[in-house]
């Protein structure tokens, strides 16, 4: 009888537990849609629904929550103006988690289960060449806001971070006219630095430049004493760094340690941003370089606005950066183009978004409409002590993408390769 | 000569992150045979308790102050790690002695139940850790050689650490009961020692060490809730290269892959380097399966 009584009770106990479960993943689920709808109706005819789609958890999340914040900023406060065609847009979260064939499954449900009207999601280029090809079979449209390796342009896919020639090409250009000849090149051991530095060693043959080392180091190294020797004995004007996540911590701390500031050596990096900065530790990092399109410090009024409206949103300890940026941008680009197309159809919004131009928090930015890329400008900063970047050069003009670099002779071979 | 003395430096430091990191697992792995895949994220324990220490001398103590936070730190790590160390023991380790597999899958939630409550408190992005100030520069011995003080001051540590547990495990009472109790338990316990209290202490001593490494790699390194993935296979190539079950084999373990590592990377490159020295490990083991010094004892058979 006791037996009985206390099996009851277990049973009990259980069905609370998985109650209390059931309606903590409920809400959980509800919120995104209740906090943007604003009190209208969640009737499919009056809201338009896009799909956010990245790594919510595992090793990416650390750049990518930060993305996923800034697009729903935007969607906001385009809501808060009214919406795109008079409606409201709605957005469906999910979580890639950092694993590339989640990124497909996930893109494959926003498209065919919720029949979202774009897509804006992805950071690495394996997540992004992972649900390259949903987005081809069931033509959707994907907004991509990273900087990459350029050598691709789908047709269902525009991207909104810099190519090749946008960030990496002009910086190699910068250096050798402003730095020195030399060249050390140091990478993370995966596809993006091996990419990057196969085209840069094209360059400096063009170009005049001398490459005087080329080192890989597997993702998560720590310990870059040996290097540093190479570094010194090779003598360089110049280290082009295309490390990734926390090398660039245990890189650049073990060089400040070796006595090698940035008026000994010159080094630039593509992978730090203003959110590494704080991880890295200002003071390591003073006086070494960057590219990219966008900094915090960017002059313009619209991105005054913008890193306002983000502190405000998410804290003040938050900073923006470049990748934040063009998430925000995609937003605002989709829907001018569905504006202007009078719908939502895929083929009609790749129509009305050619040629399309938005004032952006970097500047000026424009829809090429034969690559789908962005018209960006690139801009070289320095480190400074509080950890914001000053901006060293900049190209004046947006510059025009061409992921394959057809407008290099010296690039010829690269395509070819590819 | 400049390149040799340095890359001699570098290899000899390599080696003492390497010993510190896994003296720890040492005791825990190598003495009790308890396979704690969790070590990295005790590792990981010390570092974040290193930052908090940082912390609040910025908010609590004047500008002035700040420089001797990490004197602090390095017990603060060792407290809060030998606190974690004993919960775990407490709660789940003592269970599973005796069946390493277990041990092994559980130990290995553990560790990323811990990364994810780091990245629920800190948030997902690594941490600044400001090194103070009097470990900044280096020692110029001669011309294009600079040794790195933080560096030194790592060396240093080990040192101090490895001569304190040698006394502790060799030359005290508390250390004799706990190698009684681990070359053969049931005997220790007719004699009366208390096996569960011994237990509970060697692996609280264990991830306490664990804790000051982190304290130390926030000098050179990331400070994330994966640090301790970055860290937790090399541990176990050198306790296991060194031989399971003595301290001093797990000092020639730390030396002879942080030399030849530094070596192979000097000639090769990391990536390549790094397989050098794993193609080496195995085929030293196969040479000698028990590593550079093999205990010899019945028990353990």
């Amino acid at each position: 009888m006791k037996k009985k009584k206390m099996s009851i009770h277990r049973t009990a106990l259980l069905m609370l537990v998985l109650a209390i479960g059931l309606a903590a993943c409920g809400t959980s689920k509800d919120e995104p849609a209740s906090t943007t709808e604003g009190g209208t109706t969640a009737a499919s005819g009056d809201t338009i629904k896009v799909g956010i789609l990245h790594s919510l958890s595992g090793t990416m999340s650390i750049s990518e929550v930060s993305v996923k914040d800034a697009e729903m900023m935007a969607i906001e406060e385009i809501n808060a103006k009214g919406g795109v065609l008079g409606k409201q847009i709605e957005p469906v979260i999910e979580d890639g988690a950092s694993d590339w064939p989640t990124f497909a499954e996930k893109a494959r449900k926003l498209l065919s289960e919720d029949k979202v009207a774009t897509v804006f999601g992805g950071w690495t280029s394996a997540s992004r060449k992972a649900m390259l090809p949903v987005f081809e079979e069931l033509n959707g449209l994907l907004w991509y806001p990273v900087q990459y390796e350029g050598l691709e342009s789908s047709p269902n896919i525009f991207y909104t971070g810099a190519t090749t020639n946008q960030q990496i090409v002009p910086a190699v250009t910068w250096l050798l006219e402003n730095r020195g000849k030399k060249f050390y090149l140091l990478g993370s051991d995966y596809v993006f630095p091996r990419t990057a530095n196969k085209i840069i060693k094209e360059q400096l043959k063009a170009e005049g430049g001398e490459l005087v080392g080329e080192e890989y180091t597997p993702l998560g190294h720590t310990d870059y004493s040996t290097i540093i020797t190479k570094i010194k004995e090779a003598k360089p004007d110049v280290v082009f760094n295309t490390l990734n996540g926390d090398s660039n911590v245990a890189f650049f701390k073990q060089l400040k340690d070796a006595g090698i500031t940035s008026k000994d050596l010159t080094t630039l990096s593509v992978s730090v941003a203003e959110e590494e900065i704080r991880g890295i530790g200002a003071d390591v990092l003073t006086g070494h370089l960057a590219a990219w399109n966008y900094y915090e410090t960017t002059d313009t009024p619209q991105n005054k606005t913008f890193v306002e409206n983000y502190k405000k949103k998410y804290g003040n300890d938050r900073v923006t950066a470049d990748p934040i940026e063009a998430g925000y941008d995609a937003v605002y680009l989709w829907a001018a183009a569905v504006e202007k197309a009078g719908a939502t159809d895929v083929v009609k919004v790749k129509e009305a978004a050619k040629g399309l131009e938005w004032d952006a928090p970097e500047g000026k930015v424009k829809i090429d409409g034969e690559t789908q890329h962005l018209y960006k400008t690139v801009r070289i900063g320095e480190v400074q002590s509080g950890g914001m970047f000053k901006e060293l050069w900049n190209s004046g003009d947006p510059v025009k993408p061409d992921p394959y670099l057809k407008g290099y002779t010296w690039a010829a071979t690269l395509s070819a390769g590819n | 000569m400049a390149i040799y003395v340095t890359q001699l430096f570098n290899g000899l430091s390599v080696s003492s992150i390497l010993l510190l990191i896994a003296l720890g697992l040492a005791i825990t792995f190598g003495l009790m045979n308890v396979i704690n895949m969790a070590h990295g994220e005790l590792i990981m324990i010390g570092a974040y308790a290193t930052y908090v220490t940082q912390n609040m001398f910025k908010s609590a103590l004047p500008a002035s102050m700040f420089d001797y936070y990490y004197i602090l730190a390095i017990p603060v790590s060792f407290a809060i790690a030998f606190l974690f160390g004993w919960l775990l023991e407490l709660s789940l380790i003592r269970h599973l002695y005796g069946r390493p597999l277990d041990s092994l899958l559980a130990t290995w939630g553990v560790g990323l139940a811990l990364q994810q409550l780091a990245r629920s408190i800190f948030g997902a992005p690594n941490v600044g850790v400001t090194s103070p100030s009097w470990l900044d520069g280096g020692l110029t011995i001669m011309e294009g050689v600079v040794l790195p003080y933080k560096r030194l001051f790592i060396i240093g540590l080990v040192i101090v650490c490895l001569l304190a547990m040698y006394f502790y495990i060799y030359r005290s009472r508390a250390g004799r009961n706990m190698r009684a109790v681990m070359q053969n338990r049931d005997m220790a316990a007719c004699l009366g020692i208390s096996t569960r209290r011994v237990d509970a202490v060697t692996f609280a001593i264990g991830s306490g060490i664990a804790g000051i490494a982190g304290c130390a790699l926030t000098l050179i390194g990331p400070i994330g809730p994966s640090l301790g993935t970055y860290y937790i296979v090399d541990a176990f190539m050198v306790v296991v290269l060194g031989g399971v079950g003595k301290l001093v084999g797990t000092l020639f373990g730390a030396l002879g892959i942080g030399m030849t590592n530094t070596l192979f990377e000097y000639w090769t490159n990391a990536s390549l380097g790094k397989v050098l020295v794993f193609v080496c490990i195995v085929a030293f083991l196969q040479w000698r399966p028990k590593g550079f010094v093999a205990m010899r004892t019945r028990s353990l058979d």
